[in-house]
């Protein structure tokens, strides 16, 4: 199963640079864990030491956050697309 | 009753609209509560009324007495609200304000008197509040209200939005709405949930993290601390990114209905049209979904009359939401 995973722009230097990434993987963890065997650089900034979703990080699938789907259980399927983004301020509407 | 002694008594009991014409799913209903028709014409009315009130009861401001002045981080809306009830109520406000808003939500401060303290844009709305928390605790004698740490801004919409929905729309199955400060979201969602613990509570964002390049590292990041105190992980039940070309997609598409909205309630809109996409076929539903506030502010973006590919880079470049 491979899937592309977006980088946002504060982690393409643990990556070699590099903004998308196709990965393999049938889960959110899986895909997570296949990422880091390559780019051991990646490893703090996504997952706390505890093995959870860094606080500051969210993780998408087609645009649904993760962490209300099945968190690092979530299932992906082939050319879904991934994104890594940081939590940051909303814009107060 | 059309006869009020203040316009702070215009402020909620504002009007929904049925936008079903728009659902994908003839069994799910839409409906679109118009905030754009608060007084100063966003649903940052409420909170901003209610961020003043609350400090004021705590003997925190102190209603006519000179000399008192306030420091708050917006990227517009709230400061625009917060702007209109210092004015009236006689408090200096000093907005810290990121460089890329649109000229109108600059001017409309402006309008009211506030002062303009800049953030760099490419900070986004952390640099806003990181500048605003340095200011604040250089200046203590400044009252910084801090709508994304203060309880009085999701309990704005806890007393005022939520009721008004459940009166409005009891058959509500879906509430969707904008997730910034996340205030709209835990104050409705919490009253809502109470009142009947099926509805779904769904949280619409932009990609804002993709935008904001001027995080240094992750540890940057930011969690509204009201979102953490208040329990919104377990409030919301979905939380999902629009992108800028469908926001502005169904900010157009929302005129076939008359509804000149702002983008974000484009935005909420593509997200109310996802929600009603996943509801199985044979079952009905009825969503609510939030307009935060009028088009006018937005009309230099071009969002209604550019090429929507021109206008998508240039949102990129603004905070819309």
């Amino acid at each position: 199963m491979s899937v592309a995973v977006r980088l946002p722009t504060v982690l393409r230097p643990h990556a070699g640079g590099q903004a998308v990434l196709d990965v393999e993987g049938s889960t959110i963890g899986e895909v997570i864990a296949s990422m880091v065997a390559t780019y051991p650089g990646l490893s703090g900034q996504v997952i706390s030491d505890d093995g959870e979703l860094n606080k500051f990080v969210n993780i998408y699938v087609n645009d649904d956050d993760v962490r209300y789907l099945d968190k690092l259980e979530t299932a992906v399927a082939d050319g879904d697309e991934i994104s890594i983004l940081p939590a940051v301020a909303g814009g107060a509407v | 009753m059309a006869r009020y002694s203040s316009v702070l008594d215009l402020i909620g009991g504002t009007p929904m609209v049925d936008a079903s014409a728009l659902s994908p799913n003839p069994n799910v209903k839409i409906w679109v509560k118009l905030e754009g028709r608060n007084p100063a014409g966003s649903v940052k009315d409420r909170v901003a009324l209610g961020l003043v009130e609350a400090a004021e009861a705590d003997g925190i401001l102190i209603p006519g007495k000179p000399g008192q002045v306030l420091i708050e981080p917006s990227s517009g809306n709230t400061g625009i609200a917060l702007a209109m009830v210092c004015r009236m109520k006689g408090y200096h406000l000093k907005v810290v304000l990121p460089t890329n808003v649109s000229i109108e939500r600059r001017q409309l401060l402006e309008v009211f008197g506030a002062e303009i303290i800049e953030s760099p844009g490419s900070e986004g709305s952390n640099g806003a509040v990181r500048l605003a928390r340095q200011l604040a605790a250089e200046h203590p004698e400044w009252t910084f209200l801090y709508q994304y740490a203060n309880p009085a801004n999701p309990n704005a919409h806890y007393t005022q939005t939520g009721p008004e929905i459940w009166a409005d729309c009891p058959e509500i199955t879906h509430f969707v709405a904008g997730l910034g400060t996340s205030g709209t979201l835990l104050g409705v969602g919490r009253y809502l949930k109470e009142q009947n613990p099926d509805i779904k509570v769904w949280a619409i964002e932009p990609p804002t993290g993709e935008m904001v390049d001027g995080l240094r590292n992750l540890d940057d990041g930011y969690i509204p601390p009201i979102f953490a105190d208040l329990g919104g992980a377990e409030i919301l039940d979905r939380k999902t990114v629009v992108r800028p070309k469908e926001s502005i997609e169904w900010t157009r598409k929302m005129t076939e209905l008359g509804l000149f909205v702002g983008i974000s309630s484009g935005a909420i809109m593509a997200g109310a049209i996802k929600c009603a996409k996943t509801i199985p076929e044979g079952e009905s539903a009825t969503i609510v979904t939030i307009a935060c506030d009028d088009g006018w502010k937005y009309l230099s973006t071009g969002a209604w009359t550019d090429d929507i590919d021109t206008v998508v880079e240039r949102a990129k470049k603004v905070i819309y939401f």
